[in-house]
């Protein structure tokens, strides 16, 4: 594949780096990245793949723009309200670059389809609201020996970790399962400042970035977290992947994936 | 100045037709298409990217061969790709 201009104008300070340069670039625009959730941490998350020239981009999430949405959502505007989430998003996406093939999926991922989701991609980005899910994602994941970046939000904090096979503990090695429903308040009912999604949300897309391009640290390993009041950030490093975890443990237990019970409002985090 | 006919030229890019920051892209573009050791020459104008083509290539890790200035105010680079990352 050869550069048009175009191409080299909009990736030009992609190109210069040395770590990117023409071969990584084109191998950004070879890559596939699945984005679960367009809300908080996807709509960032989403636009900057897409302004980064990730070739494919999937989109999956069931909802549509609520105005509740837009003080964190950046992916949709006003003008959007009632429409598809994926195909705001899509929208917004594709008008950043129109490199970019964004793949809609509307739907919730279930236990029933989230292995076909996942598996034509190179890396998967968490980016929704609630345990269920979150669990859901690590253990399709696991299974599947896909690559991915966990994240959540609330309130002023942030945290996120990325798993690679083979490569640390994955997200029920440090979680073991989710909470009892209503344990844990939901953004809903918490808050969140909009602007906690955008960092959490860009440090995803930027392990999407060097996971793809092969260079630099991951965040395997550790776990990040930010607290905004105090304006800290503390990488945590989590323990050596659990020998007896259900999911990528030396024996697991879990074989088939299950949809854990939502709590009363439809999410968590 | 010294002409560029004793030297094997593999691969040639002209880029006094695009600006900064373009040119040293359009430039780094057709050297990574090369294998170590080939020979690309790059035809520029003089300025900016006469100030900052041949100093970034060094910084990437290849050999400046030799620049040659032209009666027209251009400039020929002649620059042998170093080793890969």
């Amino acid at each position: 594949m050869e550069f048009t201009y175009e191409q080299m104008q909009r990736y030009s300070r992609h190109i210069i780096l040395k770590e990117i340069g023409s071969k990584g670039q084109k191998k950004l625009l070879n890559s596939r990245v699945l984005i679960i959730g367009a809300g908080g941490l996807g709509s960032p998350a989403a636009m900057y793949l897409a302004a980064a020239g990730v070739g494919t981009i999937g989109v999956a999430d069931a909802d549509e723009v609520d105005l509740s949405n837009l003080q964190r959502q950046i992916v949709h505007t006003t003008a959007d309200v009632g429409k598809a989430k994926v195909l705001s998003a899509k929208e917004t996406m594709e008008a950043i670059n129109p490199d970019v093939k964004v793949i809609p999926y509307e739907t919730f991922v279930s236990a029933e389809n989230i292995a076909d989701l996942i598996k034509d991609y190179d890396f998967v980005i968490d980016g929704t609201d609630n345990f269920p899910a979150k669990f859901l994602i690590n253990d399709a994941c696991v299974m599947a020996e896909k690559p991915f970046s966990h994240a959540g939000i609330i309130r002023f904090q942030g945290q996120l970790m990325t798993y690679v096979p083979g490569r640390g503990p994955c997200y029920r090695c440090v979680f073991k399962n989710p909470p009892p429903a209503d344990a844990v308040p939901t953004c809903r009912q918490a808050g969140v400042v909009g602007a906690m999604g955008g960092v959490i949300g860009s440090l995803q897309a930027m392990e999407a970035i060097k996971y793809l391009l092969g260079k630099g640290e991951l965040l395997t390993g550790y776990l990040l977290t930010y607290n905004a009041l105090t304006m800290e950030f503390r990488k945590i490093k989590l323990p050596e992947k659990v020998k007896d975890c259900p999911i990528c443990g030396d024996n697991p237990t879990i074989h088939e994936l299950t949809d854990y019970e939502m709590n009363s409002c439809g999410g968590a985090f | 100045m010294a002409s560029a006919n004793d030297i094997k030229i593999d691969d040639y890019v002209d880029i006094t037709d695009v600006v900064c920051p373009v040119t040293f892209v359009k430039a780094k573009v057709a050297i990574e298409e090369l294998e170590t050791g080939q020979i690309l020459s790059v035809h520029m104008n003089g300025g900016e990217p006469l100030q900052n083509v041949p100093r970034s290539m060094k910084e990437e890790g290849h050999r400046v061969l030799k620049l040659t200035a032209n009666d027209d105010g251009t400039y020929d680079l002649i620059v042998e790709k170093g080793e890969e990352e």
